[in-house]
C-alpha cells in the first residue's frame, strides 16, 4: 500500500522516503469552493499533526496537518494561482505538500482506503 | 365649451397588455438607479473646490521632495459628487428605511438630536491638543459620560479611550496582563466559551494570551462544571457574554466570577449586549472585573456602514489602576482636568498600562452618547431594556411553531430571539430565509452566529421598533418559514428585487480585485453604466 | 418617551401573545438580588429635547473652537476646510445607519464607496493596495508593525525619533504585551531628520524601521534613501503619513520604496472633533495582501453577471479566524472614510495639488512672519505646512499665555515630550488653506507680547 488517508482528511501518498499530502476529496465536497491555499516553504522541518498548510474557503480556513514527521521538500506552487485545482481534483492534481519522511514508522497508525471510506460514511 | 383638451395630455392607467418590460437603454428601471464608480466618470479637469492659487513657490529645500506627478485622483464638481453618492446611498439598507433585526449588534433609531449636538462647533472644531483652559466643556462631556457609565454599571471606573468594541476587549485584557504582572503571576491562559464574538479569541491572542475553549450546555449557557473544572494557576481569567449570544442570561454569573476569583483569575464580560440590562441590572453586582460598552449599539452612536464605534471599559476596583492614559479626573480647582503621561503618577495611576492610541478617544461618540443618556435618563434607559426584552420574546413566541426555537422551552430570552434551521426541508438553508427576507424588504437578522447552534438565525428587534412593525416582520418570515416548507425553490435564488442578486464570493476571493484597475474612459466613450450593467 | 414606540396597550398585548405576566416575568433569569427594582437612584429622569440640547450647548460654549480663534495646531490633527456637500451626504440615513455591508445584495452603496475608498488611499500613498479603514493613524501604525512581523517572521522594531510620540506611546503599550522588541530615539533638534543614523540601527533581525513622513517637527525624511538601506537588512520600510494633504506635493511615500503606508485620514473630510473619531489609512505591497488587518472590498458578479462589490478575503478577520486572526479589529472608521472619499472626489488629484500648494504657501507667510520676532528662529530646512519654531523660553509657558489672548498658538514640544527639557523651547505651528493673514498677524503679535512679558 502506498496511500494512506487521516481522520483529520489528508492524503499521503509514498514513493521512496518521500510523501505527497493533500487532502480527500470528501474534504474539499464539505469545504465547499476552495479561494486559497497557504503553502509551506520547502526546507521547513514540521511534525507530525502540526498544521503546515491552510485551505481557505469564502468563510472558513481551516489547517491541514501534516500526517508524517519530516522535512518539506517542495510544495504545489500552481495552487498559487488555481486554488480550484483543489476542489477539481483533489487526490491527485490539487496535492498540497511533499514531506522528505524522517520516521516511515509514522505511517503504521494511519487508514487505507477502504478504512477511510468506512470511516467517512460513519460521519 | 371652448376648447377641447388642446394639449392632447389624457390621463391613462397602464395599457399594452401587460407585457414584461425589456431592459431600458440606461441600465436604470424607474428608481432602481445604477451608478458607475467616479473613476469612470469623466473627471478630466473638475474640481468641488475653488481654492485660491498658492501665491508663492515651494520652498528650495523641497525640491527634491516634491512629487513626480499629481495623484491619479479623479475630481467631480459638487452637482455631479452630490448626485453620485447620493445614487449610491439608495443601494442601501438602514435603519432608517426599516427593521435592522440584526442579533449582537443592537441597530436601534438614531437620534438626530444627537447629531446636532456632535456638530456644534464647540465639540467638533476643536483640537486635541489644545491647552485645557480652551476645552473645560469637552473634559466635562467625558466626565459626565464616564460618571453615566460607572453608575449604570455599578462600576469602579472607566477607561474612556477605546475606540470599539474590540479596542475595548484589548483594554481590559491589557488591565487583566498588567495586574497580572504587578503580581509577579504570568498567567498565560484566557478561557472563552464556545458562543462568544469571534473579537474574544482574536483579542485574547492579540494581548498575548493562549485561548481555550469553554464547552455550553445544553440550554445555552456556559457549562459552569467544566469551567471549574479548568480553573488554576495558569488561568488569567474568563471572557464571558453576558446576555449571551444565544440571547440567555447567564443565571450563574456570579458563581462564575466567584469561582474565578478563588482561582486568582479576572472576569472580563463582553457588552455588547448590553442594552438587555441597562438600568435593570448593574454588571458590578456580578461580580465583573472589566466590560466594554459599544456606545454604537447600546447608546445608538450610528453605525455609519461599519463604524466608527467606541468602547469605553468600565473597571472593577481591582482593575482600575492598570487603565489607560490618559483620563479625565476633576480636580480641586472644581474643574475636570486631563491626566497624561506627565501627571499620572501624581494622580495615583503610576500602574496604567499605558496608552492604546493617540489623543483621548471618541469625543464624536461620546457627545452622542450623553445626549442620549441625558434624553432618556435613569427611568428611560430601564424602560428601553424592558421595552427591547419585550419586543425580542414577541418574537421568540410569535415564530417559535414555524422556526426551531432551540432554547425557547427553557423559558424567556433577553434582547435577542435564537432560531435554527432545524425543521428547513432538505436544500433550503438559514441564507434563503435570510435572503428571503430581503425581498420583503427587510435587513435580515444575524446568520450562522453562535456557532453553537447549527444554522442560527438570531433576530434582535431593539426597543425603538413599533409593535406594527414587528408584526409586519414576523408575518415576512412566517410567510419564509412557510415558503420554505413548501419547497418554494424561488426562495433559493433570493434576493430577486434587491439592487444586486446574489453575489459570487468565491470569485471575488480567488482573483481579488481590491482597486479599480481599469483607465479614464475619454470623452465620448459609452456611458459608464454600461460597464457595470453586463 | 419619545424614542420609544410601544404603547402600554401593546405591551400588554404582547405580554399576552409572550404567555407572561408582566415584563419582570422575562427577566427571569436574573438572579433576584441582582435585579434592580426601579430606576438607578441618584440620576436625572428623561429629558425633552430642548432641554438637552441646552444642557450641552452649555457645555460646548466653555470651550474655544478654532473657527472663532487664530488657530495653529497640528500635531497629528489638522484643520481644513471640508465642502458643506461632504457634511450633507455623510448624514443621509442610508449611509449614517446602516451597518457594515455583512448583506451585499442591500448594501452596494456602502461597498462602492469603500472601493473607490481603497483606490484613492492606494493611489495617494502610492501603494498597490488599500484596506476599508482602521481606527486611526496610531492603531494602523501598531497594526503596520505587527504585519510587518508577519511578513519577515523577525521581532524586531526600529522607530525614527520622528514619529508621533503618541503613536510611538502606543506601539509601546502593544509591544509589551507581545514582547516585540523597540529600538527607539527622540527626535533631535536639527534642521533635518538624522538618517543616517536610523539606517546604522536596521540589522539583519529588523523586521521593518517606522518613519513618519513629514516627521512630527515637520521635516521631510529621506524615505527612499531609507527604504534602500532596509530592503539591503531584508526589512520592511513602514512610512507614517499623519498628514495625507501634504501628499499633494511630496513624493507619495510607496513611489520611494515604502512596503505598508498608513496614516491618519482625518484631514481630509473628518475635522478635529476632538481627538476622534478619525480615520486609519492602511495600504501595502500586494503580495502581502493575506497578512492586511481589517476590512477589505472586492469587486465581483452577481447571479444576473453584473458588477458588484463585496467583503473579502475575510478568513483572515476574527469572525472566522478567531484566535488566528490577522487582528482583532471588527467595527472600523466607515463614515469617516465615505466623508474622506467624498471629499477627495470634490478636490481630485489636481485640487489636492493645489490644496497642497496652498497649505505649504501658507505656511512659508507664516514662518517668515514669526521669524521676524526677535530671538524666534525656525529649525526646519524644509516642510510642508507645519514647521518647528524655537522661541527665547519655554514654549509651553507661551501657548498657555497666548491661550489667555484668545489665541491657540500652536503645540509646545513640551507637551509632547514632557520628560525631554532639551526640546521644550520647540513650539509646533502649523498654517493651512484656513489660516488667514489677519491670523499670522495676531500670532506674531501675541507671541511679541507673552515675550516682552505684557498682561494678557
Amino acid at each position: 500500500m502506498s496511500r494512506y488517508y487521516t481522520k483529520d482528511h489528508e492524503w499521503i501518498e509514498i514513493a521512496g522516503d518521500t510523501g505527497t499530502v493533500g487532502i480527500t476529496d470528501y474534504a474539499q465536497a464539505q469545504l465547499g469552493d476552495i479561494t486559497f491555499v497557504e503553502l509551506p516553504s520547502s526546507g521547513q522541518q514540521v511534525t507530525r499533526g502540526s498544521s503546515v498548510s491552510v485551505v481557505d474557503s469564502v468563510k472558513a480556513a481551516s489547517d491541514v496537518y501534516t500526517p508524517v514527521s519530516g522535512t518539506v521538500a517542495d510544495a504545489n506552487h500552481a495552487l498559487t494561482d488555481a486554488p480550484e485545482l483543489v476542489n477539481t481534483d483533489a487526490e491527485v492534481g490539487g496535492w498540497l505538500f511533499r514531506v522528505t519522511l524522517s520516521d516511515p514508522a509514522e505511517l503504521d497508525g494511519l487508514m487505507d482506503r477502504a478504512a477511510y471510506d468506512l470511516y467517512v460514511e460513519g460521519l | 365649451m371652448n376648447a377641447l383638451n388642446p394639449s392632447g395630455w389624457r390621463p391613462q392607467s397602464g395599457e399594452g397588455g401587460g407585457a414584461a418590460a425589456g431592459p431600458t437603454a440606461s441600465g436604470d428601471r424607474g428608481l432602481a438607479l445604477e451608478e458607475p464608480l467616479i473613476f469612470e466618470l469623466n473627471c478630466e479637469g473638475k474640481t468641488g473646490v475653488d481654492l485660491d492659487e498658492a501665491d508663492m513657490a515651494p520652498l528650495p529645500a523641497l525640491a527634491r521632495f516634491l512629487r513626480k506627478a499629481p495623484p491619479a485622483l479623479p475630481g467631480l464638481t459638487e452637482p455631479e459628487t452630490v448626485r453620485h453618492y447620493t445614487r449610491l446611498s439608495r443601494q442601501n439598507y438602514a435603519i432608517d428605511l426599516g427593521p435592522f433585526p440584526l442579533g449582537s449588534c443592537t441597530m436601534k433609531h438614531n437620534p438626530r438630536l444627537n447629531e446636532k449636538i456632535a456638530r456644534l462647533p464647540g465639540f467638533a472644531d476643536i483640537h486635541p491638543l489644545q491647552s485645557q483652559s480652551t476645552v473645560r466643556g469637552a473634559y466635562e462631556v467625558i466626565d459626565q459620560l464616564a460618571q453615566w457609565l460607572i453608575a449604570l454599571t455599578g462600576m469602579h471606573g472607566v477607561a474612556m479611550t477605546p475606540k470599539a468594541g474590540a479596542h475595548g476587549e484589548l483594554c481590559g485584557l491589557l488591565c487583566i496582563r498588567a495586574a497580572l504582572d504587578a503580581r509577579g503571576d504570568p498567567r498565560p491562559v484566557v478561557l472563552v466559551p464556545e458562543s462568544a464574538h469571534g473579537t474574544n479569541p482574536a483579542t485574547a491572542a492579540f494581548a498575548g494570551f493562549k485561548v481555550e475553549s469553554i464547552p455550553a450546555t445544553a440550554e445555552g449557557r456556559v457549562d459552569l462544571a467544566a469551567l471549574n473544572a479548568r480553573l488554576g494557576p495558569d488561568v488569567a481569567g474568563v471572557m464571558i457574554t453576558n446576555p449571551n449570544t444565544c440571547g440567555l442570561f447567564e443565571p450563574e454569573m456570579k458563581a462564575i466570577a466567584d469561582a474565578v476569583h478563588a482561582a486568582g483569575g479576572y472576569v472580563y464580560c463582553d457588552g455588547a449586549n448590553f442594552n438587555a440590562i441597562v438600568g435593570k441590572v448593574r454588571p458590578g453586582d456580578l461580580g465583573i472585573d472589566a466590560m466594554h460598552i459599544n456606545l454604537h449599539k447600546t447608546f445608538s452612536t450610528p453605525h455609519g456602514g461599519g463604524g466608527p464605534g467606541a468602547g469605553p471599559v468600565v473597571l472593577s476596583e481591582a482593575l482600575s489602576p492598570y487603565g489607560p492614559l490618559p483620563f479625565v479626573a476633576r480636580g480641586a480647582d472644581g474643574f475636570v482636568h486631563l491626566i497624561e503621561e506627565e501627571d499620572a503618577g501624581a494622580m495615583g495611576h503610576s500602574q496604567s498600562f499605558g496608552r492604546m492610541a493617540a489623543f483621548h478617544g471618541q469625543m464624536g461618540m461620546f457627545t452622542r452618547a450623553l445626549t442620549y443618556i441625558l434624553s432618556h435618563g435613569a427611568d428611560g434607559l430601564r424602560q428601553v431594556a424592558e421595552d427591547a426584552v419585550l419586543n425580542a420574546n414577541y418574537v421568540l413566541r410569535s415564530l417559535e411553531d414555524v422556526l426551531d426555537a432551540p432554547y425557547a422551552a427553557s423559558g424567556p430570552c433577553m434582547h435577542e430571539a435564537l432560531f435554527s434551521d432545524t425543521g428547513l426541508p432538505d436544500g433550503f438553508s438559514t441564507l434563503d430565509i435570510a435572503k428571503g427576507l430581503i425581498d420583503e424588504g427587510f435587513h435580515p437578522m444575524t446568520v450562522y452566529f453562535p456557532l453553537v447552534v447549527h444554522g442560527a438565525m438570531l433576530i434582535e428587534p431593539t426597543e425603538t421598533e413599533s409593535k406594527l412593525g414587528l408584526d409586519r416582520l414576523i408575518a415576512s418570515l412566517r410567510s419564509l418559514a412557510e415558503r420554505a416548507g413548501a419547497e418554494d425553490v424561488s426562495l433559493k435564488s433570493a434576493p430577486h428585487f434587491a439592487p444586486r442578486r446574489r453575489l459570487d464570493e468565491t470569485l471575488a476571493a480567488r482573483r481579488p480585485v481590491l482597486t479599480w484597475q481599469g483607465h479614464v474612459q475619454p470623452p465620448g466613450a459609452p456611458v459608464p453604466s454600461e460597464i457595470g450593467g453586463g | 418617551m419619545r424614542y420609544l414606540p410601544l404603547t402600554d396597550t401593546d405591551r400588554s398585548e404582547m405580554l399576552a401573545v409572550i404567555g407572561a405576566s408582566s415584563v419582570d416575568e422575562l427577566f427571569a433569569d436574573v438572579p433576584a438580588e441582582a435585579r434592580l427594582a426601579g430606576p438607578i437612584a441618584g440620576l436625572p429622569p428623561h429629558a425633552s429635547e430642548m432641554a438637552v440640547e441646552r444642557h450641552m450647548a452649555a457645555l460646548a460654549a466653555k470651550n474655544l473652537s478654532a473657527g472663532v480663534a487664530p488657530f495653529f495646531l497640528g500635531a497629528g490633527a489638522y484643520r481644513h476646510h471640508i465642502p458643506a456637500s461632504v457634511d450633507h451626504l455623510i448624514q443621509r440615513g442610508e449611509f449614517l445607519t446602516a451597518y457594515t455591508p455583512y448583506q451585499p445584495e442591500i448594501a452596494q452603496g456602502t461597498l462602492q464607496v469603500l472601493f473607490e475608498f481603497q483606490t484613492q488611499v492606494a493611489r495617494l500613498f502610492g501603494t498597490d493596495v488599500a484596506n476599508a479603514s482602521m481606527y486611526d493613524g496610531s492603531t494602523a501604525c501598531w497594526e503596520a508593525i505587527l504585519m510587518a512581523g508577519r511578513v519577515t517572521k523577525r521581532g524586531k522594531t526600529v522607530i525614527a525619533g520622528g514619529l508621533h510620540p503618541h503613536y510611538l506611546a502606543t506601539v509601546r503599550t502593544m509591544a509589551r504585551f507581545t514582547g516585540d522588541v523597540l529600538d527607539t530615539r527622540l527626535p533631535v533638534l536639527s534642521p533635518e531628520p538624522d538618517d543616517a543614523e536610523l539606517i546604522a540601527a536596521i540589522d539583519g533581525e529588523t523586521a521593518c524601521v517606522v518613519v513618519q513622513y513629514p516627521d512630527i517637527l515637520g521635516r521631510i525624511p529621506d524615505l527612499a534613501a531609507i527604504a534602500k538601506a532596509a530592503h539591503a537588512k531584508g526589512a520592511l520600510l513602514v512610512a507614517v503619513v499623519t498628514e495625507p494633504v501634504a501628499l499633494g506635493l511630496i513624493e507619495a511615500p510607496g513611489n520611494l520604496g515604502a512596503d505598508i503606508v498608513v496614516g491618519e485620514g482625518q484631514s481630509l473630510g473628518v475635522g478635529l472633533n476632538f481627538g476622534g473619531p478619525y480615520l486609519g489609512l492602511f495600504g501595502c505591497r500586494e503580495k502581502f495582501l493575506r497578512q492586511m488587518p481589517g476590512r477589505l472590498c472586492g469587486q465581483t458578479l452577481d447571479a444576473d453577471g453584473r458588477r458588484g462589490f463585496v467583503l473579502t478575503l475575510s478568513t483572515r478577520e476574527q469572525h472566522i479566524r478567531r484566535e488566528k486572526a490577522t487582528s482583532n479589529i471588527c467595527t472600523n472608521s466607515g463614515l469617516c472614510a465615505l466623508a474622506f472619499t467624498i471629499h477627495m472626489t470634490l478636490l481630485g488629484g489636481e485640487g489636492l495639488t493645489r490644496l497642497a500648494r496652498l497649505n505649504h504657501a501658507r505656511a512659508q507667510s507664516m514662518v517668515s512672519r514669526l521669524t521676524q520676532i526677535p530671538g524666534v528662529t525656525c529649525l526646519n530646512e524644509a516642510w510642508f505646512n507645519e514647521a518647528t519654531l524655537i522661541l527665547p523660553g519655554d514654549a509651553r509657558e507661551a501657548v498657555h499665555a497666548l491661550a489667555e489672548r484668545g489665541i491657540l498658538g500652536g503645540v509646545s514640544l513640551g507637551r509632547l515630550y514632557p520628560d525631554a527639557p532639551e526640546l521644550h523651547r520647540g513650539l509646533l505651528v502649523t498654517a493651512t488653506e484656513t489660516t488667514t493673514d489677519e491670523d499670522i498677524e495676531a500670532l506674531a503679535e501675541g507671541l511679541a507680547a507673552v515675550f516682552a512679558g505684557e498682561p494678557a
